[in-house]
């Protein structure tokens, strides 16, 4: 998602790395490449020269550590900007001493209230809490219905009025919370109509929502697409209603969503939670120091851990390390680790969490095609070829590439792959110490911030 | 599992599969000599000249459009009265002084805010100031009409922007997008006014995702006056398409939409159903416009979107939804200028009638007055 904002940070940074220490002029030609990184990042104007200005007034005041390189000194300073407008830490639901706890659901058209709505009943009710999801939104054709099949999906009740009038949204409110307290229920997700922040009729109708439902939480659900305008939706409903936290929703997609830099810093509300998926499961806390790290061109190595802890079997993984160091690895092995790494998620997922690795020459799509490709190659080899790829002469590549329905420049490739990666491997452990990652045989360079390897 | 073990293993792995080559140029920094694929794009874009010199840009003389898909009400610039004042009033505030280089940052700025993009803005801004020391333009109102035809002159004029039709029924539209663009609204506006002209419509409901997408679809079906063809939720949507299809030649419907179900551009298998849809359809007959909606909020990332849904199903034209409200949709001009997809249709509210052709002019002016 902020792909796009690793790379031009790694641009910037890695030409820094071969200069001396920082000048002021430096200074302001990073923070200009900062300034461009930010606005291609969809972060609006306004929330770009705030931060840029607040920077540019710490850099200045910053003691200067004999310890860090200059590039390291902005990274931190940038980072640390970056982690205080998204957030210190994960911020939890806010919890209220008269239970049902009220969470309003408020945004605009298709940010996707409706779905959000169902996954935090999901997940509360897995916390072994009771919710209840109220249908408030009476304008959209079928959206009652919506709510109540996701209701069904989730099993969470769903408080629904289908005959009421479409302006009688604070009615049900009221009404549904009458019942949530009568039923004991402990919490009350309130999934209101979308509506354009600047339609006054419609802005009134959520004041009075919300006046009816008396909510512990208003979350504003944005969508991680959005370009410039977040920063007037955010000023908008935040004049309407006391927001109290975000929902950035659609962040598996590629967009480098710098709306939730703008809807945190106009609003100074944290963002509680981000969609990630289809499936009413994909509602994830979310993580500011990890979304700095991975602005930062760091990645989201985190993630990425827990990713790989949750598919690779550690004894089978400590197994495959020392083949692939001692170069034993083969094509066998290679075909069972792919099921491990298919179980992470599409590659280009995978690869949107590794650092610096954010321009990409093919699509994404093209990318995920390239997988199964793969599969099918190795899978057309015989055992002998897989356990010994010297053997593969041309005959017998002709043959692969016929079995596998791919060209034989697929083949070539994918073995000459193969052998460059058991070389890299090799080398870096040969050498030892960091110096020898510098001097991969193939000129093959590991991305930055994957040095601790 | 000790982290490092976890990322060798997982960059060993991506790399057999993928390859050294591409991640190299992914890490690559600006000064490497040789070009990394997106920088050769954007040099490519960089080095192309503009389509039109600005004074040589005339309004788009609209080709004569078939009599059935032309509602007349130009009223793009009543409904963004609203936020009109956003882009116009910075722009006439800058302006209003004599022009110094802060005048030039705030025009650049104000285009920014729209979602041009900032390279396009940043071309446009330096194209001006050529144009108006070229002909001593200095008082705002000249400047103003220069940048106005300098934003029309990136839509190419001359170019078809009505929506095709097939010389024999059943036509077929096919509606397609990300989630939340307002795909199935507009679908049903389509048929609302195909209807009030007298045709006769189908709506074929592909989305079998989403909770109640058929029943939202349906409700705008009764109000249009169309047909619906369903199967029941998580059916196969090529399926759908191709009784739908069946069910418009046999009824002889003269107009098809297929509503699809909103997908992320990044999800592979997702936009590999999308494409067997139009396969499923044009084993039977044709599809005739492959529509992308786009929502007028989106950021950068629309552009992205539109490459990959012309590279997944073919993109004929773009909807813009949503512009009823504050943002400007300043990334479908990026997307016709950068891709050639004309912008068809424009979506300024949610009553039944709120879609209007997409008129360059009107739109600059809207954004411009």
């Amino acid at each position: 998602m902020f792909d796009s904002l690793s790379s031009r940070f790694d641009d910037i940074f890695t030409r820094l790395r071969s200069r001396g220490r920082l000048s002021e002029k430096q200074v302001d030609e990073v923070l200009r490449e900062i300034r461009l990184a930010l606005l291609e990042a969809d972060v609006s104007l306004k929330v770009v020269k705030a931060f840029v200005a607040e920077v540019r007034e710490q850099a200045q005041g910053a003691e200067i550590h004999k310890s860090l390189t200059p590039a390291q000194q902005v990274i931190k300073l940038v980072q640390g900007a970056l982690v205080g407008v998204l957030g210190k830490e994960a911020a939890g639901l806010r919890t209220t001493s008269r239970p049902p706890r009220v969470i309003l659901m408020a945004g605009l058209q298709g940010s996707g209230k409706t779905t959000a709505a169902a996954k935090l009943a999901r997940l509360l009710k897995g916390q072994g809490r009771k919710p209840l999801l109220v249908a408030c939104d009476l304008r959209r054709p079928a959206a009652i219905r919506q709510l109540q099949l996701l209701g069904e999906q989730t099993s969470v009740q769903v408080h629904a009025e289908p005959g009421a009038n479409q302006d009688e949204a604070p009615a049900v409110a009221s009404r549904a919370l009458d019942h949530a307290r009568l039923e004991g229920f402990s919490d009350l997700i309130v999934d209101t109509a979308g509506r354009m922040h600047v339609d006054a009729e419609l802005m009134k109708e959520l004041r009075e929502v919300a006046a009816a439902a008396e909510p512990t939480e208003t979350l504003l659900v944005c969508d991680a697409m959005t370009g410039q305008d977040a920063v007037n939706v955010a000023e908008s409903f935040l004049e309407e209603v006391d927001v109290t936290g975000i929902v950035l929703t659609k962040l598996d997609g590629d967009a480098r969503g710098g709306a939730a830099l703008s809807m945190a810093y106009v609003t100074g509300r944290p963002i509680k939670f981000a969609g990630v998926g289809e499936k009413l499961g994909d509602l994830e806390a979310f993580h500011p120091d990890r979304m700095a790290s991975r602005i930062l061109g760091m990645g989201d190595v985190l993630t990425l851990i827990e990713k790989a802890e949750r598919v690779f079997d550690e004894a089978e993984a400590k197994k495959m390390e020392e083949k692939l160091r001692k170069a034993e690895f083969t094509f066998e092995d290679f075909l069972g680790q792919l099921q491990a790494l298919k179980k992470m998620g599409p590659l280009s997922q995978v690869l949107g969490m590794m650092p610096g690795m954010s321009k990409l020459p093919i699509g994404d799509a093209q990318l995920d095609q390239q997988m199964p490709r793969v599969e099918a190659i190795i899978k057309s080899m015989t055992r002998q070829e897989r356990n010994n790829p010297s053997v593969l002469n041309g005959s017998r590549r002709a043959r692969i590439a016929v079995g596998s329905g791919t060209s034989i420049q697929e083949v070539n490739k994918l073995v000459k792959q193969f052998d460059e990666v058991r070389k890299m491997v090799k080398a870096m452990s040969g050498g030892g110490g960091k110096g020898a990652k510098r001097r991969l045989p193939t000129g093959m360079k590991l991305p930055p911030g994957l040095g601790g390897l | 599992m000790p982290e490092g073990i976890a990322l060798l293993l997982i960059v060993a792995l991506v790399v057999m599969v993928i390859g050294g080559g591409a991640l190299m140029a992914r890490t690559r920094g600006p000064r490497a000599p040789r070009p990394s694929g997106t920088e050769a794009e954007a040099a490519r874009r960089v080095e192309a000249p503009p389509a039109t010199r600005p004074d040589q840009v005339r309004p788009a003389t609209r080709a004569p459009a078939k009599p059935a898909e032309a509602p007349p009400r130009p009223t793009l610039r009543d409904r963004l009265t609203k936020s009109r004042r956003l882009l116009s009033g910075r722009l006439a505030e800058a302006l209003g002084q004599s022009a110094t280089e802060e005048t030039w940052e705030d025009v650049e700025a104000a285009l920014i805010q729209a979602d041009i993009g900032v390279s396009t803005a940043t071309k446009i801004v330096s194209d001006l100031k050529a144009g108006a020391r070229e002909r001593r333009a200095t008082e705002p109102d000249e400047v103003m009409s220069l940048l106005a035809q300098q934003l029309v002159g990136l839509f190419e004029a001359g170019r078809d922007r009505a929506l095709a039709f097939a010389p024999e029924p059943p036509t077929v539209w096919l509606v397609i997008g990300v989630n939340g663009t307002g795909k199935t609204t507009t679908i049903g506006k389509l048929a609302g006014d195909l209807t009030s002209r007298g045709h006769t419509v189908a709506l074929a409901a592909a989305d079998t995702f989403r909770a109640a997408a058929d029943e939202q679809l349906g409700t705008w079906a009764e109000r249009s006056g169309a047909r619906i063809v369903k199967h029941q939720p998580g059916a196969d949507p090529g399926a759908v398409a191709f009784d739908a299809y069946k069910f418009a030649v046999a009824r002889g419907i003269d107009v098809l939409i297929v509503d699809t179900a909103g997908r992320l551009h990044t999800k592979a298998p997702l936009m590999d159903e999308l494409a067997k849809v139009r396969r499923v359809i044009e084993k039977e007959g044709k599809v005739h416009e492959s529509l992308l909606v786009i929502d007028a909020s989106a950021g950068q990332n629309g552009l992205v979107q539109a490459r990959e849904f012309a590279h997944a199903a073919g993109v004929t034209g773009v909807i813009l939804t949503k512009l009823d409200g504050s943002a400007k949709g300043g990334i479908a001009l990026s997307i016709e200028d950068t891709l050639g997809i004309p912008i068809k249709l424009i979506g300024v509210g949610e009553s039944i009638g709120d879609l209007e052709p997409f008129d360059p002019k009107t739109y600059v002016d809207a954004l411009l007055t």
